[in-house]
């Protein structure tokens, strides 16, 4: 079976014009292959580049060259010149992110946050309300936080409506950027349970996860960044 | 024919374990062309050579510092100002306003003021950054709010009176108010009024310039949220004006980096904000402040 993504030898480098013009490479050549149902989680010391390889991947960070393809049962689609508004429908449908940090709208309680990717494809506010309070439930989020803007949660409480608002949506790819960094035992095992069922319905799931345990129960296989340094420790030398 | 289909054996019902995937449909229809477009009032004053495209449900926020050239742009962009070469086009729903030789399709400046007047009527909606500028401060709030649907040809006084009231809820004024004139609200009570008067008659196209600005902090959260919402419930494609990164990040999907007078860099508003490509872009990027 054709994997669902496939990306071929990326290159990403920051130009800092404020800064004489550096051009810091972070990514050298990065291929890989991600299949329906299948968990890839990226590994390697922090700064190497896996987070950089999400924004990528939701458009977030441009590409320098290489590419990003999706492929559907009726065809493909090259994300890296995707034209800037296809990209809302991308992000809407096909490309989920659950990041590290919530980006805090003041005023939008818990709940709508998690409501949001739905009420955007045009679904019914009661059915939307209902998922994301299933969802906040199973999370063990206190229904006295849900009418609440998430500003002042806790890390752990704010991760747990981030994972919500992530996986409410269900999209084919799902980012994931440590969704387990700051939740206890209980809610970790309910985010690995989710992975699974994730998995299990064909979402492709491409993830950052530092913590061993869950790394171990939700990854089908692990790629280690470390080879696609070269790029960054052979240009510091030219500096 | 699907990929299951042709991999499953002669004879036997294909089985999908998984849902076909389908690729989306990621043409949504143009609302605004905008081609070349200048109008300079000196070297670098004004904007220059401008071209873009808006689909229909964006919010695109033009961001960039004062005299940039944005606030320009925006007034040729709503109709007010000719520009001194190039060209805007509208595709507008009613077909009426559409040229004799294109169906479907309008030239802002080709076409005479009663045409541009009545798209402002029936389609478009304009936001000014004072709200004195678009409001009648003499007369009561209901008929603020009343006099774009009497525009339209709305006479009937209870209907009127009804979507007032209406709308002075949506935009959280209290609808005790309705017969106040707008010189007694507080500064962000008139900019929520001067919104009720633009969406009540639900324009598929709005312009703001700077529509938080001059407002308190508290005030201009309060009003942001309420964009945000009214933005995705009435499906409104908006063009932004502003200065204020925080408020581009909030509410537009995609932003136009303007600098004298030209487009310096464009992208999906997340892409700009965190991968910034021109220099200006990362100046501006990183000279915000984050408390």
């Amino acid at each position: 079976m054709k994997a669902l993504l496939t990306i071929e030898k990326l290159h990403k480098d920051f130009v800092l014009h404020g800064q004489g013009g550096i051009a810091i490479k972070v990514m050298h050549d990065l291929s890989l292959e991600l299949h329906r149902g299948e968990c890839l989680v990226l590994a390697g010391r922090s700064g190497i580049g896996k987070s950089t390889l999400l924004k990528m991947l939701h458009g977030n960070y441009l590409a320098e060259r290489g590419s990003i393809r999706i492929h559907f049962d009726d065809g493909l689609l090259e994300l890296t010149d995707l034209p800037t508004h296809a990209w809302h429908r991308v992000r809407r449908d096909v490309v989920g992110y659950v990041s590290q940090f919530l980006r805090v709208v003041p005023r939008v309680s818990a709940r709508e946050v998690v409501m949001e990717p739905l009420l955007a494809r045009g679904a019914y506010a009661q059915d939307a309300r209902q998922r994301a309070e299933t969802l906040l439930a199973r999370l063990n989020l206190p229904e006295r936080l849900w009418s609440l803007p998430p500003g002042t949660f806790s890390g752990g409480e704010q991760q747990r409506v981030n994972i919500a608002e992530g996986f409410i949506g269900e999209h084919p790819l799902l980012l994931l950027d440590e969704p387990t960094a700051s939740l206890d035992a209980t809610n970790r095992d309910v985010v690995v349970e989710m992975i699974s069922e994730a998995k299990a319905r064909g979402c492709a799931l491409l993830g950052i996860c530092h913590d061993e345990d869950v790394r171990s129960r939700v990854a089908d296989r692990l790629l280690p960044l470390d080879e696609h340094l070269m790029a960054r420790t052979s240009s510091q030398e030219t500096f | 024919m699907t990929r299951s289909v042709l991999e499953s054996p002669v004879g036997e019902k294909p089985v999908l374990d998984k849902p076909v995937l389908e690729r989306p449909d990621l043409d949504s229809p143009a609302l605004l062309d905008v081609e070349s477009i200048t109008r300079l009032y000196g070297p670098g004053k004004g904007c220059e050579a401008i071209d873009f495209r808006l689909h229909a449900g964006e919010v695109l926020g033009i961001v960039g510092e004062s005299g940039s050239g944005k606030s320009t742009l925006l007034r040729i962009l709503a109709g007010l100002e000719a520009p001194d070469a190039g060209r805007v086009t509208y595709y507008p729903l009613d077909r009426s306003l559409s040229d004799h030789s294109r169906e479907g399709e309008l030239d802002l400046y080709g076409i005479g003021d009663a045409r541009r007047r009545a798209l402002l009527r029936l389609e478009w909606g304009l936001v000014h950054q004072n709200p004195r500028d678009g409001l009648r401060m003499g007369v009561s709030a209901g008929a603020n709010i009343g006099e774009r649907l009497m525009a339209l040809g709305d006479r009937h006084y209870g209907q009127l009176r009804a979507a007032g009231c209406d709308w002075m809820r949506q935009v959280e004024l209290d609808a005790e108010r309705i017969d106040d004139a707008p010189q007694t609200f507080s500064g962000g009570m008139q900019q929520r009024l001067q919104i009720a008067r633009t969406l009540v008659t639900r324009p598929r196209l709005v312009f703001m310039d700077e529509p938080t600005g001059g407002l308190d902090v508290s005030v201009q959260a309060r009003l942001l949220d309420m964009l945000r919402t009214l933005v995705r419930q009435l499906g409104l494609s908006v063009v932004l004006v502003t200065h204020d990164l925080a408020v581009a990040r909030l509410l537009s999907h995609r932003l136009l980096v303007m600098r004298q007078g030209r487009v310096v860099e464009a992208g999906l508003t997340d892409q700009i904000l965190d991968d910034p490509q021109h220099a200006y872009s990362q100046l501006l990027v990183s000279s915000v402040l984050t408390p």
